[in-house]
């Protein structure tokens, strides 16, 4: 077979994955047998724990937390240093003092969702009940789950409701979850670059990153790390497919071309030629050194399941009827994973439910990703429309 | 005709001593009772709905264009991208008290359901719209036999938004179709000030550069 040659050995060790996994950098909340998580699929899970980040400070009337629900592959570490890879944090360039979501005004909390593999309890953790990780043996979770989760965090943390709940892709389907299942929690909501159901395209490509996972010899049905393995071939290869969803042609075609790798003539090979190659191979070869493989089935599956419109009878303005809470829906032009026709459909199900909702397409060519990135535009109407929920929330317009 | 015997005074339009707003959207924002709740149809960058918030109006907004859309909620408004002629049958009946369609109706594909649809959607509606019936407009096609351009549409005929120009009595006429009530019906000249109301109709179709109506349902529905 063609080797993915190129994709390097993980020069971080699973040891240290799995140290993440049970004690995180991050603080943590634990939640013994008597606070179990009630979750979907039927299974109580306790204990648990629920591991956080925050930033900026928690004003003396608890009205000015904001709450980021972070995307599939990304995690708790949106504006610090992140553990094991050493990079910046993941949203930096939305996060900190004088930015759309300005520290020096906003409490900012970020947790890794269940089933995650950064500390929260997900099958990279230990089975109290084994004393090895979970693995397969870890219960399904969904979106709704992930959600209670978090209200259970906050609760512990003691605030009560949320100036805003913000999130791009799974984020933004955690944060409809928000809206439909604690809307007086959520005093405006912003979900971007999402739906309030995954498509059938979108499983589609799912369960081919999950094959890729599982057909990597090194899965051994989930149990890898009793091996001292991962399937870190196959993960590459899901999260190569995956990286193709979020870009667009255009963005790809822009940033690579068909322009050669370190090289004037083809090779006549499977080598990567092609500088596209090379970037795909890097991508794969850089998340698998930081995620776990297991979590990456458990959490596209979560992202499967969602259907907000499924819980009420198929009528999706039912899950919105009546709420107070503000919404800004934001979508980009070039985004065919979660395309703005999603989002537009969220919109009419809002203003049939009288909510009320501002509704902004942003152009680029960046794709789904586009959230993720230096786009002027988002940034404006996000910081435009917090401080709007700021003030009518009352809350001090110097900060604090 | 129906535009006389219908259409009520109009109780003044309060002075804007700031210039900061239009006078045609002092005069639609006349229109609309405090604590309404409105939707704003074409509501460009949302001049007219930052006016009906400063009043304690519920406002929200449709805008086709992405550059409107984005500075009005970049100004905190309720705005949404979309298009009256296929996004208002979106909306649920009865789901507004008044819905504005101010210097759009021109502009959209089919004027009729588009009308229909802002009095079902909402229980009144406030439209305003260019007067092709305007005398200036009159004279460039008559002596100048070319299709009129002013000061308010400069566009050429080419590559103008506006597809459907209608004059206040094409719009009575319309309205009298459909079984739309008029409540209120002003004529603004060429300086944004309303044509005196003792006037008879056709000097309100000569003089008036544009017409605000107040729209309620009409007949049976009550």
């Amino acid at each position: 077979m063609t080797q993915l040659q190129s994709v390097p050995s993980p020069s971080i060790h699973s040891e240290d994955r799995a140290h993440e996994a049970d004690h995180p950098t991050s603080p943590v909340v634990k939640f013994g047998i008597e606070q179990p998580l009630k979750l979907d699929c039927g299974i109580d899970l306790a204990p648990f724990q629920i591991a956080y980040q925050t930033y900026g400070e928690l004003n003396a009337d608890r009205s000015n937390a904001i709450l980021i629900c972070h995307a599939l592959t990304l995690d708790q570490h949106v504006a610090n240093v992140h553990p094991l890879t050493g990079k910046a944090g993941w949203w930096e360039i939305m996060v900190g003092p004088g930015r759309p979501l300005d520290t020096d005004r906003y409490f900012i909390i970020c947790s890794n969702v269940i089933g995650g593999c950064m500390g929260s309890t997900g099958p990279a953790s230990t089975n109290p009940a084994t004393g090895k990780a979970w693995g397969l043996d870890f219960p399904i979770i969904t979106i709704p789950d992930m959600v209670r989760a978090q209200a259970m965090l906050l609760d512990r943390l003691g605030i009560q409701t949320l100036l805003c709940v913000i999130g791009g892709s799974m984020g933004g389907m955690q944060v409809l979850q928000w809206t439909a299942a604690y809307p007086e929690r959520v005093f405006s909501a912003l979900p971007v670059a999402c739906s309030t159901r995954h498509s059938a395209q979108n499983i589609a490509f799912h369960e081919l990153g999950r094959q890729a996972v599982m057909a990597d010899p090194d899965w051994h049905h989930g149990r890898y790390f009793e091996r001292s393995t991962h399937p870190h071939r196959g993960l590459a290869v899901a999260r190569m497919a995956g990286h193709i969803t979020y870009l667009s042609d255009a963005a790809l075609h822009r940033k690579f071309g068909r322009r050669m790798q370190d090289r004037e003539l083809p090779t006549f090979s499977f080598d990567a030629d092609f500088q596209v190659e090379s970037y795909l191979r890097y991508q794969g070869s850089s998340f698998v050194e930081r995620f776990d493989a297991n979590s990456y089935l458990y959490l596209t599956r979560a992202m499967d399941y969602f259907d907000i419109a499924a819980d009420h009878d198929g009528v999706l303005a039912e899950a919105f009827r009546g709420i107070k809470t503000r919404f800004c829906v934001v979508s980009f032009t070039s985004d065919w994973l979660f395309p703005t026709s999603e989002s537009r459909a969220l919109v009419h199900a809002l203003n049939a439910s009288s909510a009320r909702v501002s509704f902004a397409e942003i152009e680029t060519d960046r794709g789904h990703d586009a959230f993720l990135l230096d786009v002027p535009e988002f940034f404006d109407i996000s910081r435009a429309f917090l401080e709007s929920a700021g003030k009518a929330r009352g809350l001090d317009g110097t900060g604090g | 005709m129906a535009l006389q015997e219908q259409a009520l005074p109009l109780g003044g339009i309060a002075p804007d001593r700031t210039g900061k707003y239009r006078t045609d959207h002092l005069l639609v924002a006349e229109m609309i009772a405090a604590g309404s709740k409105v939707l704003d149809v074409g509501c460009g960058d949302g001049e007219l709905l930052q006016l009906l918030e400063s009043r304690g109006i519920d406002g929200r907004g449709i805008e086709l264009s992405r550059e409107g859309v984005n500075r009005c909620v970049a100004k905190g408004l309720a705005v949404v991208q979309g298009d009256a002629d296929t996004d208002l049958v979106n909306y649920p009946d009865d789901a507004f008290d008044y819905v504005i369609l101010s210097q759009t109706l021109q502009a959209t594909r089919q004027p009729k359901p588009v009308l229909e649809n802002l009095l079902r959607i909402g229980r009144r509606a406030v439209v305003s719209f260019p007067n092709f019936g305007f005398w200036k407009m009159r004279l460039q096609l008559l002596v100048g036999g070319h299709m009129p351009r002013t000061e308010n549409l400069p566009a050429t005929w080419y590559d103008t938004p506006n597809i459907h120009f209608c004059t206040i009595k094409d719009f009575v006429q319309l309205c009298d179709e459909i079984n739309v009530k008029m409540e209120r019906a002003v004529a603004l000249d060429l300086y944004g000030r309303p044509v005196p109301l003792n006037l008879p109709w056709w000097v309100w179709n000569m003089f008036g550069e544009q017409g605000v109506f107040l729209l309620s349902r009409g007949g049976q529905g009550k």
